[in-house]
């Protein structure tokens, strides 16, 4: 029986040396960070401490908060659209089953350098090279929309089937149409993800992008850090969350237009009920 | 009309698929190609329209080697090739409208194709074509949310919609019930004798060719082992096309 039980399921040493290294790194890397029960009572005690001085809010000074925010809200919004409109072609030239490797080992290489940094860094290294201000945040983000929209999308064609796009072919049909007709409807649904999650992205970096310089609320909120304004940091942190809020149910009404091809006012009556008729009239005609 | 000539295919070197095929196709009526998995049969009708590049040998279409256009002229030689899928092969996401259009695809620039302006009178016989195949009203559905049977209706509109000057089908009803095949069979039929348009057609379902057919061709191992009308189609041939007999009693 047991030998049965082994034959079926065969122990893999490998695997299971695999998890000992892992927890023998995890106590490794907690002793070398000095990361110790006392530790951890000593930053719980400074936290509840730091809290209690975060409320209540202080909204007093709501000019410079709303001028911040608009700031970010701007900065976003335009590094979303630069970024999309750029990442479109290359993440098209970078999909591999479309395009010759000669043309798409670079745009898959100014992909991957476009994701190496971190936005912070890459912030910096724009506030240093055009200044202190919103440019330097915009094109920093418009770098992260380039790596993250064109892979992800240079990914879903690579995905997409070949069959359709083989018939499509079969017609006769020019390069360009092949694109229109057997590629693009096939990751367009996709593709608006993409775009809706890449703005709430960028809407969240936009806020984060002061603290280097790069414009937006994120300098307000650093020099309230550094004056230990705490109720006014709270204040800035209520209003970005209350901003990505807004800015989800935006991307949540974008994608249930284009990609469930809801109406506005589908939305209203309640996209989920919608969705659910539509799922079964699918099932009753398979 | 269509000729093929000593047309061999290996994907291999030295293990040819396709071994010296010759053909030669009429212009009416319907030729249905059967034989076992795996004996080139895809790859013969994949190597008319060069979606499979033949290794040797001429396809001639009217008067036109097809292997030895430049890929432009091969675009435009496509468009009077129409051609059915075993698995529809439809745009899933576009609508029966845009699917059975994309069969003019070949005549309509690309900038127009993007901004879907079809010249009316495609429009007009596209709608016309629906109502042949039996789907019209489902224009505006997307392809995805139609039946089997109604997809390779749809494919089937798409390939005549090309006007073709011949019809290659690829097991047309291979993934479909045994009732809509025999309906998609009479379908290819009706369109074959009202339009006039030759059809190939690759099949495994002996039954169903010798029904259809008004020639069938065997192949086995890459090469024709037998060719005529499908009365003179025998026991003693299928044997030699399949192997075997324990499944022919």
């Amino acid at each position: 029986m047991t030998s049965a039980t082994a034959a079926a399921f065969r122990p893999s040493p490998w695997k299971r040396m695999g998890w000992i290294a892992l927890a023998a790194y995890i106590v490794y890397a907690c002793a070398q960070l000095d990361v110790s029960a006392d530790r951890v009572a000593s930053g719980w005690h400074n936290a509840a401490h730091f809290f209690a001085r975060l409320f209540p809010p202080n909204f007093s000074r709501w000019e410079l908060l709303v001028k911040g925010l608009k700031e970010s809200l701007e900065i976003a919004v335009l590094a979303s659209t630069l970024g999309i409109v750029l990442s479109l072609p290359i993440g098209f030239v970078a999909a591999r089953n479309l395009m010759p490797a000669w043309i798409s080992w670079p745009a898959r290489l100014l992909i991957v350098a476009s994701r190496s940094f971190h936005p912070v860094i890459v912030a910096i290294l724009f506030v240093k090279a055009v200044g202190f201000g919103a440019l330097a945040g915009i094109l920093a983000l418009t770098i992260a929309s380039i790596g993250f929209i064109g892979k992800l999308f240079a990914e879903a064609i690579e995905e997409i089937s070949l069959k359709q796009v083989e018939a499509v072919r079969a017609t006769g049909a020019p390069f360009g149409s092949v694109i229109a007709f057997g590629v693009l409807p096939q990751v367009f649904a996709r593709f608006i993800g993409f775009c809706t999650y890449q703005l709430d992205s960028n809407l969240r970096n936009s806020t984060m992008v002061g603290i280097v310089g790069a414009g937006g609320i994120g300098g307000t909120l650093f020099a309230a850090f550094q004056r230990f304004d705490y109720d006014y940091v709270c204040a800035i942190l209520i209003s970005i969350i209350t901003l990505i809020m807004a800015g989800e149910v935006l991307a949540t009404g974008v994608r249930a237009i284009f990609i469930d091809g809801l109406s506005l006012v589908d939305l209203f009556r309640g996209r989920i009920g919608r969705l659910a008729a539509r799922g079964e009239r699918h099932l009753e005609d398979d | 009309m269509l000729s093929l000539k000593h047309l061999s295919k290996s994907y291999v070197r030295g293990k040819p698929v396709l071994n010296d095929i010759n053909l030669e196709i009429a212009a009416r009526g319907i030729t249905a190609i059967i034989g076992p998995s795996g004996t080139g049969k895809s790859t013969l009708i994949r190597c008319i329209n060069r979606l499979v590049e033949p290794s040797a040998g001429a396809v001639v279409l009217d008067g036109e080697d097809l292997v030895r256009l430049s890929r432009k002229a091969l675009r435009q030689a496509r468009r009077r090739i129409g051609m059915v899928f075993q698995e529809y092969n439809l745009v899933e996401r576009l609508t029966v409208m845009e699917n059975v259009l994309s069969g003019r695809l070949g005549y309509v620039s690309a900038w127009r194709a993007w901004r879907r302006k079809f010249p009316p009178g495609d429009v007009a016989r596209a709608f016309e074509l629906l109502e042949v195949v039996g789907l019209s009203g489902f224009a505006g559905s997307r392809a995805d949310s139609l039946s089997g049977g109604q997809r390779q209706r749809v494919g089937i509109a798409r390939a005549v919609m090309q006007q073709p000057a011949v019809l290659l089908a690829d097991e047309p009803t291979s993934s479909l019930d045994p009732k809509t095949s025999v309906e998609i069979m009479q379908l290819l039929t009706d369109i074959a004798r009202d339009r006039a348009i030759p059809i190939v057609i690759n099949m495994h379902d002996v039954e169903l060719a010798k029904r259809f057919a008004d020639r069938i061709v065997g192949m086995a191992g890459g090469s024709v082992v037998f060719d005529g009308p499908p009365d003179r189609l025998s026991d003693a041939t299928l044997k030699t096309i399949y192997g075997g007999e324990d499944w022919l009693q």
